[in-house]
């Protein structure tokens, strides 16, 4: 069994102790384009369910990363800031946006209702 | 992550988008496809950014069969088209090319178009996918009761563009049977034969570079287009999707139909104002309007450059001194430049201000105003 779960919105959710790591999938990158900025939230942000946390901006579009539980931010991936290629090139890995503890249980889907979800 | 729909749609249609003779091709080299004005059409085959770089440093491919071609032929062709465009094409030289516009009675665009003289009584003009219907209306309407004739060939036509320095270079190697393309000049277009199908050889282009667009049978498409890409592998050429032409066209600072021009919209305020032919010619639909000019407090077209790495995007509010003059009508990151680039109508008044802004969602970006083109390759060489 996975330790990382996903999104209706295309965002995958990989639980690392009692915090989670949350990123786009490799779908939505490549839905979005070529990503050039990477807008991402404040350390220590409070946010609620379905709040905007970040914005991801293509070319061509501009994606939300919208937190899929209430909770906190607690570390943001400065290097994809910098290089926000690394989105494209390693969404589920070096691509990774923020890391939240959140203070609700989110409602996510396992890897096999994803992939159906975007088949 | 939410996404907003690609901004390249310049009009919807509801049935199945119409596939081009190229279908086949875009499939198998992984192109994402998308629905544009009821084609569907490659927005990138991989990274638009890429395909971006390929034509302002080596060469891009492109299919755009989804233009229109509307072929005016007849005795009176030239004196037809001078009434029905804002342009005077019988003026033309056989094998040469004329930008123009088809204008309403108020002077509003109903769509930009390129024009070629092919004969002394025949004429292509290719009008955008998603005018193709209300452009080749108002013109057969116009023409009508003169010695011309309109014939609607798209469906039937292939259109694919070269674009990039080393264009020449890959299009003389396809085995062309024509006069030599050295000669040909830019807005000229000779006709050439490849592998026994008539191909029409235009050095045109939307994208700030030297290039040709190819016009040729949709059943010959496929082997000219493998032809290209054969021809063009030593010179790195890319294929390439809307995207890509669409961030080109951007940095180039040519307008596109359905943002920068519209129905609303008149040459002069769009920096057009020399397309009509005012001196040269007699009547034609739009032309009373068109001396009359824009209404009084009607917005202008305006460049636009901001810093960082944030988009102004088609739509967004243009504020000066925090009140809203007019709004973007393209913006994108300059691949090219790597600053934000934009055009945006915004009030007279503001055309020449020094504390616009552009709202990027919440946020006022400073934009200063600028000259169009934002790239020009003189430049860059």
């Amino acid at each position: 069994m996975s330790d990382t779960q996903y999104t209706q919105d295309h965002e995958w959710v990989r639980t690392e102790g009692d915090l989670h790591v949350i990123g786009i999938t490799d779908y939505a990158q490549a839905q979005l384009g070529d990503v050039v900025y990477v807008d991402l939230p404040g350390v220590g942000r409070s946010f609620a369910s379905g709040e905007s946390i970040g914005e991801i901006e293509s070319t061509k579009s501009v994606g939300e990363l919208l937190a899929p539980a209430a909770g906190e931010v607690v570390e943001v991936n400065d290097e994809v800031a910098g290089d926000p290629t690394l989105v494209n090139s390693a969404p589920e890995a070096d691509g990774w946006l923020v890391k939240v503890r959140f203070t609700e249980q989110p409602a996510l889907l396992d890897e096999a209702a994803y992939r159906e979800l975007t088949a | 992550m939410t996404a907003d729909a690609p901004s390249t749609a310049a009009g919807q249609e509801p049935a199945a988008p119409q596939r081009t003779p190229l279908h086949a091709v875009h499939e198998a080299a992984g192109a994402q496809l998308v629905d544009f004005a009821g084609w569907a059409m490659p927005v990138r085959y991989g990274s638009d950014l890429a395909e971006h770089q390929a034509v302002r440093e080596r060469a891009g491919l492109f299919d755009l069969s989804h233009m229109a071609e509307l072929r005016v032929r007849g005795a009176e062709a030239g004196a037809a088209l001078d009434r029905a465009l804002a342009g005077r094409l019988s003026a033309l030289e056989l094998g040469q090319a004329k930008y123009t516009l088809l204008l309403a009675d108020d002077g509003g665009i109903v769509d930009d178009l390129i024009v070629y003289r092919l004969g002394e009584a025949e004429y292509l003009v290719v009008a955008n996918a998603g005018n193709r219907r209300a452009a080749a209306d108002a013109i057969a309407e116009r023409i009508a009761g003169l010695d011309a004739t309109l014939v609607d060939e798209t469906d039937e036509t292939a259109l694919i563009a070269v674009q990039g320095p080393a264009a020449a270079a890959i299009v003389g190697a396809i085995g062309l049977e024509s006069e030599p393309l050295e000669g040909l000049r830019y807005y000229r277009a000779l006709e050439a034969v490849f592998e026994g199908e008539d191909v029409l050889v235009a050095r045109t282009g939307y994208t700030g570079e030297d290039g040709f667009e190819l016009y040729i049978a949709a059943h010959a498409a496929e082997d000219l287009w493998r032809a290209i890409v054969l021809a063009g592998e030593e010179h790195g050429l890319a294929l390439c999707g809307l995207a890509a032409r669409d961030t080109l066209r951007l940095e180039a600072g040519m307008p596109l139909y359905g943002h920068e021009l519209s129905l609303a919209t008149q040459p002069a305020q769009v920096g057009l104002g020399r397309v009509p032919a005012l001196r040269t010619k007699g009547d034609f639909v739009g032309r009373a309007a068109v001396e009359a000019g824009p209404a009084e407090g009607a917005p202008v077209l305006v460049a636009l450059t901001a810093e960082g790495r944030r988009a102004p995007r088609a739509g967004y509010p243009v504020l000066d001194g925090g009140r809203v003059v007019g709004e973007v009508t393209s913006g994108a990151l300059s691949p090219t430049l790597g600053r934000p680039i934009a055009m945006a109508l915004v009030e007279p008044g503001s055309a020449n201000s020094d504390s616009l802004t552009v709202d990027v969602r919440g946020t006022q970006l400073p934009a200063a105003v600028t000259q169009l083109p934002f790239y020009t390759r003189e430049a860059r060489a």
